[in-house]
């Protein structure tokens, strides 16, 4: 039998039982349960969640090996609480072919600490013109089914319509990086106030929403799936609410960082708040905060951008886009979402793992904890404070924007199909 | 104060301050011997990543008179277009011993990353960054103001100032409409509504589109120039047509109250922002702003690099007589 017995744990926050862990599967859950042969957890007072499910990861494997590798990235992943990712596509060379997705997959399941789940590329090479062969991705090892050309819009309405349409054949979905080209030409930051003083060409929130705008309503023509990554406006809220209100077929994700985070941190020039979407006002964290709340916007995903120190060691404009977020983000969530009431544990599961395991069709992730379930689950300090320690970031990059902050919740350990990748808050490989 | 990197660094007594020293420093270029021995020893480094001959040779101009060791660094192609980062080249300055960097680069921030990231220990001065702000064309603007329509002393308040033109991309206008308004104007901007950036109500200043209404009520016109880049970019239909709207000519001169001055930062587009006549004319303080600006450049860099602080009084005696280097 032997496994692992988890002591006292409370699931989802709430009573405290115990949980048996065998063969990859919950065993047992129940009040003294016996060791027997079992490894024995003490998880008293931790808060058990289904293991974290990330729609949007950078891994930069292969290519940018410098920045980030699959090994790294899964470890920053394991120790934030995943036990799934989803790898964006635009690698070098970009994952637009059965065989790069195969590759990052293959890497995944090397590492071993999450299962990395490969994004496609809708376009061949990221580059807006014709689809990439979005069918042989589905049907590779991989398994491919949320595609997308994340950092780069679907701009052209026929190529995001036939998309849509196209990946209905084997129930894929079209994860759209909403962001008009034209309208954001040479964009450095949020387009308002702070642009304005600082000189910056700005990225009007217009031109994500016009977009987002565009491909709800392309989407109901068609009766095809669509999800928004990291929303970022009001405005984008207000029409993914109004679109399910109408039924269309549409799900959404945000950012911690846009959860937290506002542009008034820019006011230095410090590239490491640079971001695509940028970091917009107070009044856009409130909204999106309400969104998360109100199940408009389906999930939390980290959109963990590893860049390295060249690439953010220099003036604003010549800098990448992007920050960390794997090892953070359930910390931000508690801050920003938990501690103001905003929501709960059972919450929190399902926005950070229940609903993006359905959206990317992980069946082995984001299943409630209960007897039979995938023993893919995480253990939370929820009582804990931790400061942000640069240094000590798995990751292999360091553009992290919460350094030095104080931000609560500790994931102690994280188990993948029965087996820790984190023990007492240390990856296990 | 350690560096200049915003108009906005400045408050009311220390704009002050810094207009009453360089109109003392003013009176030096009176004199057979323009130097003073103050900044004797000291290194000042011109750092520009963009062509900019004017702004180089003015403050060149102004730290030899001021008796420092000048090294013109022209680095063009900065990491933007692939060539050596500003982390390297800062650090290389930094090892040379530099006391001061006068920085002209065209990313908006780029002197605050020099001052801020821990690369340089030395004084930074904002010489033209991107779009954000040029503190200095400021300073030497409201010096020449305060010259013709104050008596050269105290500040400019209920002075109204009219900054017309591409106030977008303007940083001349930025830091124009901090430092005036600290000083008391009342400044308004003029400019078709492409040409104004979002949030700009929400600056110490007004603004209207239309310049025949705003001229009768200037006591200063002053004309930004429009880059030949923004006149194919959709922000106005023609030249023609701005120049119509939003051109300095001959007609509209004769909507000015009689002491009303007429300034421009420089390079003119003559004919389109400004008639050649209207340039060339009574006016205009054109040619006294670039005398003046060597003034003012002279006072920044005495009072960050002379050991007082800027908010500090200058001693007199340091500006009225020669003294050894360091004392003052």
């Amino acid at each position: 039998m032997a496994g692992f017995l988890l002591t006292g744990a409370h699931p989802y926050g709430e009573g405290a039982t115990d949980i048996r862990l065998v063969d990859g599967v919950i065993a047992e859950v129940g009040s003294g349960l016996t060791p027997g042969s079992a490894e024995v957890i003490d998880a008293a007072g931790l808060v058990a969640l289904p293991g974290l499910v990330d729609l949007h990861t950078h891994l930069r494997e292969p290519g940018r090996e410098d920045a980030e590798t699959v090994q790294t990235g899964s470890r920053a992943a394991a120790l934030g609480g995943y036990t799934a990712v989803h790898a964006m596509a635009n690698t070098e060379p970009v994952a637009d072919t059965a065989g790069v997705v195969e590759q990052v997959w293959r890497l995944g399941r090397e590492a071993g600490l999450v299962d990395v789940q490969p994004i496609g590329a809708v376009t061949v090479g990221l580059r807006g013109e014709r689809l990439a062969e979005l069918g042989a991705m589905a049907d590779s090892v991989a398994g491919v089914r949320v595609f997308s050309d994340d950092g780069l819009c679907v701009s052209d309405a026929v190529l995001m319509r036939r998309a849509l349409e196209y990946v209905r054949a084997f129930d894929g979905v079209i994860a759209q990086h909403a962001q008009e080209p034209r309208l954001t030409e040479g964009a450095q930051m949020n387009e308002g106030i702070r642009s304005g003083v600082l000189g910056m060409r700005g990225w009007p929130g217009v031109a994500e929403e016009a977009v987002i705008a565009r491909d709800v309503l392309l989407a109901a023509h068609v009766g095809s799936r669509l999800h928004v990554c990291h929303v970022s406006t009001a405005g984008s809220v207000e029409i993914i609410r109004i679109a399910k209100e109408r039924g269309m077929p549409v799900t959404a994700e945000v950012t911690p960082h846009h959860l937290m985070l506002t542009e008034e941190l820019i006011d230095g020039y410090d590239p490491v708040y640079k971001v695509n979407p940028p970091l917009r006002t107070a009044d856009d964290v409130a909204a999106l905060r309400a969104g998360l709340a109100d199940g408009t916007i389906d999930v939390v995903a980290t959109d963990h951008a590893p860049h390295t120190p060249e690439a953010k060691d220099c003036e604003w404009d010549a800098a990448a886009f992007g920050m960390l977020g794997l090892q953070t983000a359930l910390s931000v969530v508690i801050a920003t979402m938990v501690h103001p009431g905003l929501l709960d544990w059972r919450d929190v599961a399902d926005r950070m793992s229940v609903r993006p395991a359905q959206i990317g069709q992980l069946d082995a992730h984001g299943a409630k904890l209960a007897v039979g379930a995938p023993a893919n689950l995480v253990l939370v300090d929820a009582g804990a404070e931790v400061v942000v320690e640069v240094a000590e970031l798995a990751s292999r990059s360091r553009n992290t924007p919460y350094a030095g902050m104080t931000l609560p919740g500790k994931v102690v350990a994280t188990f993948l199909r029965g087996a820790p990748t984190v023990l007492d808050g240390k990856a296990c490989r | 104060m350690k560096h200049l990197l915003s108009a906005g660094d400045l408050d009311h007594d220390t704009a002050v301050h810094v207009l009453d020293t360089a109109e003392r420093l003013a009176r030096i270029a009176d004199r057979p011997v323009k130097k003073l021995p103050t900044l004797r020893g000291r290194t000042v480094v011109n750092l520009f990543f963009e062509d900019s001959t004017r702004t180089r040779i003015s403050f060149e101009a102004a730290a030899k008179r001021l008796s420092a060791d000048v090294i013109n660094f022209s680095a063009k192609g900065s990491s933007v277009s692939k060539g050596e980062s500003l982390k390297d080249t800062a650090m290389t300055l930094e090892a040379m011993g530099t006391d001061a960097v006068i920085v002209r680069h065209s990313c908006s921030g780029a002197p605050h990353r020099l001052a801020n990231s821990g690369w340089i220990g030395g004084h930074v001065v904002n010489a033209g960054d991107g779009t954000h702000e040029h503190p200095t064309q400021a300073l030497l603007d409201a010096f020449t103001m305060r010259r013709r329509l104050r008596g050269g002393v105290g500040d400019l308040a209920g002075l109204r100032v009219t900054l017309v033109g591409d106030v977008l991309h303007s940083r001349v206008a930025r830091s124009n409409v901090l430092l005036l308004s600290t000083l008391g104007a009342a400044v308004t901007l003029v400019a078709p509504p492409t040409l104004l950036p979002v949030g700009v109500e929400t600056w110490p200043c007004a603004t209207s589109y239309d310049l025949d209404e705003t001229l009768p009520g200037s006591d200063v016109v002053m004309m930004l120039r429009v880059q030949s880049e923004r006149m194919n970019a959709s922000f106005f239909p023609t030249t023609r047509e701005y120049s119509r709207r939003y051109g300095l000519d001959r007609a509209r001169l004769g909507l000015l109250p009689e002491h009303t001055i007429v300034m421009h930062p420089g390079p003119m587009n003559r004919g389109m922002e400004i008639a050649p006549d209207v340039a060339d004319s009574a006016r205009s303080t054109i040619v006294e702003q670039v005398t003046n600006g060597v003034s003012v450049r002279m006072a920044v860099l005495y009072l960050l690099l002379g050991g007082a602080d800027i908010g500090a009084p200058a001693p007199a005696e340091a500006i009225g007589e020669p003294v050894p280097a360091g004392v003052a």
